[in-house]
C-alpha cells in the first residue's frame, strides 16, 4: 500500500487517537514531572452553625503571585516517582540496610502501597489471564459442536457475564459470596465451617476477585476464539481425519494452530486488561486485602483533596509495567512483521 | 445554645413568615452538588426561579468534577454544593467568591449561624448539619436491663451482654470499611480521645501519639463484637444489619435516622425497638467520640457579577424558611433554616452539637490525613501490624502526600 | 457435513453437553439469580437475616402481602424515569458503534495491507494509548471540556468512547484483516481498481464476521462504561450505568438498591431481545461470511 493510500485510509482513527489518547498521555507525563507550589500558610478565625475556632488555611495572595509566576507548578523531576506512594527508594533501601532476613525484607516492602498494590496486581494478571483462556477455548470448541438451533441461546447466556455491568455484576456477586449470601452458605456447608467468610481473608478474597475476572473476562476469550474457529479451513481438518487423526490430535494439531494468533490477541488484551484490573475490587469493597495500581490511582482522584500528580505518575507507571508485560509479544509481533515484509 | 438559637429563630420565623416570594433572576445558574433528598430539594427550589437558566447536575461524584468545573473562565458552575470537608478542596484553589456583598444585599432571609466565614469573609452558606451518634434497639437493651451507652466502654459491656444472653451473635454495628470510612471512625475516636492530627499551626502529623493508639484499640475492641466482614461494611451495610435485626448498637450518621426503618420490609420489633440517642464519648473525655458536619452552597469566582448575584438569590429562595411548611421536606435534614422545629429524628445531631463535639477540622490537608488513613489502617484491624506501625506507617503516607501537594 | 468421521461417539456427547450445562449455569446464575430477587424487598434480596428469604420472600410477603412485588422497577421507571437513561445509552451505543467501526475499519484494513515500519510502530503505539487507565485520561479531559464548554453532552461522551476504543477496534480488526487472503485485493488491483474500490467491492463483503465481532464488544463497551459516562455526561444526559451508581447511594445517604437491581434486569432484557432477535445473524455472520473468506 502506498504512503498515501495508508495516510487518508489512518486519518480518521489516527486523529481519534491523537487527540484524546496521545495528547492527555503527554499532559499526564508533564503532570508527573510537576507538582503543585509550595502552599503559604496563615492562620484565620473560621466561622460556622457550630462557633468559632482558629484554624489554618492557605494564604491566597501570596499562593497567587507563586501561580502566576510559574503556571505549571514547581518542577520536581522524578522525585514523585521515588516518593513513599510509588517506587519508594529510600524505604525500600532503608528495609534493605536493616532487615535481618529476606523474609523481613519482603514484608516491610510489602507494608508499601505500591508494593502491595503490585503484588496483587501480578498475581491477579498471571493466574487469571492463562486460566481465562483455557476455559474461553473450551467453551468455544464445545459451543461450536451444538446443534447450530441451540447456538444463538447459548452464545447469550454465555455472554451474560460480559454484559452484565460488572459495576453491579461484582456488586451482586459480592452479596452471593457474603457469608450469609446463596454461595457463602453452600460454601461453609462444603467446607463444614459455619464461621467461614471470604470477606475477612485475605487469600480468600484474593482467590474470589481471582475467580470474579475469570468468569467475567472467559466469555470474550469464548466469542473471539468461537468466531475464528468458523474460519477454519474445512479441507485441512478433513484431510487430518482421512489420516486417522483422532479428535485430541485433530484439535491439537489443526485447531490450535489455526487459533494461535487470535490466541495471542487474547492475551495481549487480557493480559493488559487484567494488569488494570479496578472494578472488582472496588465492587468487592476488597481494598483492605486488596489493592492495585488502577485502584491507586482511583483513591489519589477520589479523595477529599485530588493528588493529581500522584494520580499521574501511578498512571505513567502502570503504562510502563503494561510495556514491559508485552514485551514478549511485542517481540514476536516485531519478527513476524520482520519476516512479512 | 444551639438549640435555643434554633428555637428563638424559630419564633421570628412565625411572625415573619410570608407567602411564597417571587424569585427574579437575570443569569444563568448552574450547580454541581451531591445527590440526596435535601440537596435535591435545594435544586428544584433553585429552579423554581424565572428570568435566567437554572440548571443543577446532581451526583455522587460531585467532588470529582466540581473543581474542574469551577476553575474554568467563565467557570461552567456557579455554585457547588459541599461540606466542611469539601470546601477545603474549593478554597485551597480559589475557585469561590466571598459573599459579604452579596449577603448584605440580598441575604435578609439567613441567619448569622449559617454564615461560613474564613477569615471574617463569608465564603458559603450552610444550610443543613449531620454528625454521628448512637443508633440503638431499646427493646435489646430492656430485655438486657441496660441503659443505652453514654460512652464506648459503656457500649462495650452492653454488648457483651447481648452476646452472652445469646440474643445476638455480632451486637455492635460499625462502618468500618476499609477507606473514607474508616478513617471517619478513627477521627471521631482520636478527637474523642482529645487527639489533634497536625501539630499547632502546621502541617506536620500528630497522630502517633498515645491518643492514636488508644484510639485505635478502642476500635479493636469494638470490632470483636462486629460481623467479622467489617472491613467490607460502609455505612449502607451497617444499615442493612440494623435493618435486619442483627444489630442492637451503632454508631450512625444522623442525615440517615429519618429513613433508618422506612424501608420495605424491615422487621416490626426492628421498627419498634429504633432509638437513638447522642455520640458517645471515649476515655473518659468530656468531649463526644463524633463530628460536626454542615452543607451549604458557595459562588464560584469566576462568573460575571450578575451570574454571581443570580447564584446567590436562586439559592437563598432555595432554602427559605416557608419550604419547612412542607412536612415531607422539613424531615429530609436537620436543617440550620430560620424556624426549623426539629422533629424527633434529629434528636442524635442536636445532642452532638449541644455536647460541644468537635467540627470536621477545615484544615487544607485534612483531606490528604483522611486519604492517607483509610488505606493504611487496615493491616492493624486485622492483626497483621501493631498500633505503632499503622500509625506510622499513616504518618508516612500523609508525609509523601503532603510533600508533593506542596503543604511541607 | 454429517459426515460418519464427524458423529461423535456418546461419552465425548455426554462431557460435552454437561461441560456446557455448566458453564451456562455458571454464566446465567447470578442473572437468573438477580432476576428472581428483583421483585423481592431490599431484606430479601440480600438476605441477610437467613438466605433462604431470597426464596421465599418472607419480608416481601409480610409488606406487600404477595411473595413477589414490583416495587422496584415501578420506582426505577416511574419514580425515576429510568426510560430516559435507556434511551441514552442507546443513542450513545449506536453512534459509538457506528463511528468505531468506520473508522477502525479503514484503519485495521490499512495497518494489514502496508508492510511498512511504521505499521509496527503505530500497532505498539495503539497497545501503549490502550494501557492508559482510562480514569486519568477522564480527570484530563475534564479541565479542557469544561473550558470549551463541551462538558456534559452526549456527542462528547460518544467521541471519548469511541478514541478510547480505537486501539483496541483496531487491533482487532487488524487481526481479522491479516486473515483475509492478500491475493484478494491484489487481483482486484491487478484488473484496475484503486485501493479503496478493492476494499469496497472485495474486502467489505468478506469481512463481516470480524466486523460484527468487534462491533459487539464496541457495543458492550459502550453499554457497560462507568469511567467515562460518569464524569463527562451531567445529570439529564445520564446513561444507564451512571444512574444505576447513582441508586446505589452515598455514605451519608440511603440509596435504594432495590430500584438499581430492577434498572439491572431492566437493562439487560433489551439485549435479551436484541440477541434472540438477531441471533441468526450473529450466528450467521459469525460463520457465513467467513465460509466464503
Amino acid at each position: 500500500m502506498k504512503h498515501r493510500t495508508f495516510f487518508w485510509f489512518f486519518l480518521p482513527t489516527g486523529l481519534a487517537m491523537i487527540l484524546f489518547i496521545a495528547a492527555p498521555l503527554v499532559s499526564i507525563i508533564t503532570q508527573s514531572l510537576f507538582a503543585p507550589h509550595e502552599a503559604v500558610f496563615v492562620t484565620v478565625e473560621n466561622c460556622g452553625p457550630f462557633g468559632c475556632k482558629e484554624e489554618t488555611t492557605i494564604d491566597q495572595s501570596a499562593t497567587a503571585a507563586l501561580r502566576e509566576a510559574e503556571p505549571m507548578g514547581r518542577f520536581v523531576g522524578l522525585s514523585v516517582y521515588l516518593d513513599r506512594g510509588h517506587l519508594a527508594v529510600a524505604e525500600v533501601a532503608e528495609a534493605w540496610r536493616t532487615s535481618e532476613s529476606i523474609g523481613e525484607f519482603f514484608g516491610t516492602i510489602y507494608n508499601l502501597p505500591f508494593y502491595r498494590a503490585l503484588a496483587f496486581t501480578l498475581t491477579y494478571t498471571f493466574v487469571c489471564t492463562p486460566l481465562l483462556i483455557i476455559l474461553g477455548f473450551f467453551i468455544a470448541i464445545s459451543v461450536n459442536s451444538l446443534h447450530r438451533h441451540l447456538k444463538g441461546l447459548v452464545i447469550f447466556f454465555s455472554l451474560l457475564p460480559m454484559i452484565v455491568t460488572p459495576l453491579v455484576g461484582s456488586l451482586i456477586l459480592f452479596w452471593m459470596i457474603d457469608s450469609r449470601g446463596v454461595l457463602g452458605n453452600l460454601l461453609s456447608y462444603l467446607a463444614d465451617d459455619p464461621d467461614l467468610s471470604l470477606k475477612a481473608s485475605s487469600p480468600l478474597m484474593w482467590t474470589s476477585i481471582i475467580i470474579y475476572g475469570i468468569w467475567n473476562s472467559a466469555p470474550f476469550a469464548f466469542v473471539v476464539f468461537y468466531a475464528g474457529l468458523q474460519t477454519q479451513p474445512k479441507d485441512t481438518l478433513e484431510a487430518a481425519q482421512i489420516d486417522g487423526a483422532t479428535r485430541w490430535q485433530q484439535i491439537r494439531f489443526v485447531t490450535i494452530p489455526h487459533l494461535m494468533p487470535l490466541v495471542t490477541f487474547v492475551a495481549l488484551i487480557q493480559l493488559m486488561d487484567n494488569f488494570r484490573v479496578f472494578e472488582p475490587i472496588v465492587g468487592f469493597s476488597a481494598q483492605a486485602h486488596a489493592t492495585s495500581l488502577s485502584w491507586i490511582i482511583f483513591n489519589d482522584l477520589g479523595g477529599e483533596t485530588q493528588q493529581l500528580s500522584a494520580a499521574a505518575t501511578t498512571s505513567v507507571l502502570t503504562v510502563i509495567g503494561v510495556a514491559i508485560l508485552l514485551s514478549p509479544v511485542l517481540v514476536r509481533t516485531w519478527r513476524d512483521f520482520k519476516g512479512r515484509s | 445554645m444551639f438549640m435555643k438559637k434554633l428555637a428563638l429563630a424559630g419564633g421570628m420565623a412565625l411572625l415573619s413568615s410570608t407567602a411564597v416570594a417571587a424569585c427574579e433572576i437575570n443569569a444563568r445558574v448552574n450547580i454541581v452538588g451531591n445527590e440526596f433528598p435535601a440537596i435535591q430539594t435545594v435544586g428544584a427550589g433553585a429552579a423554581e426561579c424565572s428570568g435566567g437558566d437554572v440548571s443543577s447536575n446532581l451526583t455522587a461524584d460531585h467532588q470529582k468534577i466540581n473543581l474542574a468545573g469551577m476553575q474554568g473562565d467563565p467557570a461552567e458552575y456557579t455554585s457547588a454544593i459541599i461540606a466542611n470537608s469539601s470546601i477545603v478542596a474549593l478554597i485551597n484553589e480559589d475557585v469561590i467568591r466571598p459573599l459579604d456583598d452579596l449577603v448584605a444585599q440580598y441575604g435578609d432571609t439567613l441567619q448569622k449561624n449559617q454564615l461560613i466565614t474564613i477569615d471574617g469573609k463569608v465564603m458559603a452558606v450552610a444550610f443543613m448539619a449531620n454528625a454521628q451518634h448512637l443508633v440503638y434497639r431499646k427493646d435489646v437493651l430492656e430485655q438486657v436491663g441496660a441503659e443505652p451507652p453514654k460512652s464506648y466502654e459503656e457500649m462495650l459491656e452492653v454488648a457483651k451482654m447481648i452476646r452472652d444472653q445469646g440474643i445476638m451473635e455480632n451486637p455492635v454495628g460499625g462502618a468500618y470499611a476499609a477507606g473514607w470510612n474508616l478513617a471517619q471512625e478513627f477521627n471521631n475516636m482520636f478527637m474523642g480521645y482529645g487527639g489533634e492530627h497536625f501539630k499547632a499551626g502546621t502541617a506536620e502529623p500528630n497522630i502517633n501519639t498515645e491518643a492514636g493508639v488508644k484510639a485505635l484499640e478502642m476500635m479493636k475492641a469494638l470490632s470483636e463484637y462486629m460481623n467479622p466482614d467489617f472491613l467490607t461494611h460502609d455505612s449502607n451495610a451497617t444499615n442493612a444489619e440494623y435493618r435486619a435485626g442483627n444489630v442492637a448498637l451503632m454508631n450512625m450518621w444522623g442525615s440517615r435516622a429519618a429513613t433508618l426503618t422506612e424501608a420495605d420490609g424491615v422487621p416490626q420489633e426492628v421498627v419498634d425497638g429504633f432509638a437513638i440517642a447522642g455520640p458517645m464519648t471515649v476515655g473518659g473525655g468530656e468531649t463526644p467520640a463524633s463530628t460536626l458536619w454542615w452543607d451549604g452552597w458557595t459562588v464560584a469566582k469566576n462568573i460575571s457579577d450578575e451570574e454571581a448575584a443570580s447564584t446567590f438569590i436562586a439559592l437563598t429562595h432555595a432554602i427559605r424558611p416557608a419550604i419547612l411548611e412542607d412536612e415531607e421536606i422539613s424531615t429530609q435534614a436537620v436543617w440550620l433554616i430560620d424556624g426549623y422545629d426539629p422533629t424527633p429524628a434529629a434528636e442524635g445531631v442536636f445532642a452532638a452539637a449541644q455536647a460541644n463535639t468537635i467540627p470536621y477540622p477545615m484544615l487544607p490537608f485534612m483531606g490528604l490525613m483522611h486519604t492517607a488513613l483509610g488505606a493504611e489502617l487496615t493491616d492493624f484491624m486485622q492483626g497483621k501490624e501493631s498500633a505503632e506501625q499503622a500509625l506510622k506507617d499513616v504518618e508516612a503516607a500523609y508525609i509523601a502526600a503532603a510533600k508533593e501537594k506542596g503543604f511541607l | 457435513m454429517s459426515s460418519a468421521a464427524n458423529r461423535k461417539p456418546l461419552p465425548l456427547k455426554i462431557a460435552l453437553w454437561s461441560f456446557v450445562a455448566i458453564w451456562l449455569m455458571m454464566a446465567a446464575f447470578p442473572f437468573l439469580w438477580t432476576l428472581w430477587g428483583s421483585f423481592k424487598v431490599e431484606l430479601d434480596f440480600f438476605s441477610i437475616a437467613d438466605w433462604t428469604n431470597a426464596l421465599t420472600g418472607d419480608n416481601t410477603e409480610r409488606t406487600h402481602g404477595t411473595p413477589f412485588t414490583g416495587a422496584g422497577y415501578e420506582g426505577a421507571w416511574v419514580k425515576e424515569g429510568f426510560l430516559r437513561n435507556i434511551i441514552n445509552t442507546g443513542i450513545v451505543c449506536i453512534f459509538v458503534v457506528c463511528t468505531s467501526l468506520t473508522i477502525g475499519t479503514l484503519g485495521g484494513y490499512a495497518l494489514s495491507r502496508s508492510g511498512f515500519k511504521y505499521v509496527f510502530w503505530l500497532l505498539i503505539a495503539a497497545l501503549i494509548f490502550r494501557a492508559i487507565p482510562p480514569i486519568t485520561l477522564v480527570s484530563g479531559y475534564l479541565p479542557v471540556f469544561f473550558q470549551y464548554n463541551a462538558w456534559g453532552y452526549l456527542p462528547t461522551a460518544i467521541i471519548v468512547l469511541v478514541a478510547i476504543n480505537q486501539p483496541f477496534t483496531l487491533w482487532m480488526l487488524h487481526s481479522f484483516f491479516e486473515s483475509i487472503p492478500k491475493e484478494l485485493d491484489e487481483s482486484a488491483k491487478v484488473d484496475g481498481c484503486t485501493q479503496f474500490q478493492a476494499f469496497r467491492r472485495v474486502i467489505i463483503p468478506v469481512m463481516w464476521p470480524g466486523v460484527i465481532t468487534t462491533g459487539l464488544f464496541s457495543f458492550l463497551l459502550a453499554y457497560n462504561d462507568f469511567a467515562v459516562t460518569s464524569m463527562i455526561l451531567n445529570e439529564d444526559n445520564r446513561t444507564m450505568v451512571p444512574q444505576i451508581a447513582a441508586f446505589l447511594g452515598t455514605t451519608q445517604t440511603e440509596g435504594n438498591v432495590m430500584f438499581a437491581v430492577a434498572a439491572v434486569v431492566s437493562a439487560t432484557a433489551p439485549l435479551f431481545v436484541l440477541v434472540l432477535f438477531f441471533q441468526r445473524q450473529i450466528v450467521s455472520g459469525l460463520t457465513a461470511g467467513a465460509v466464503k473468506g
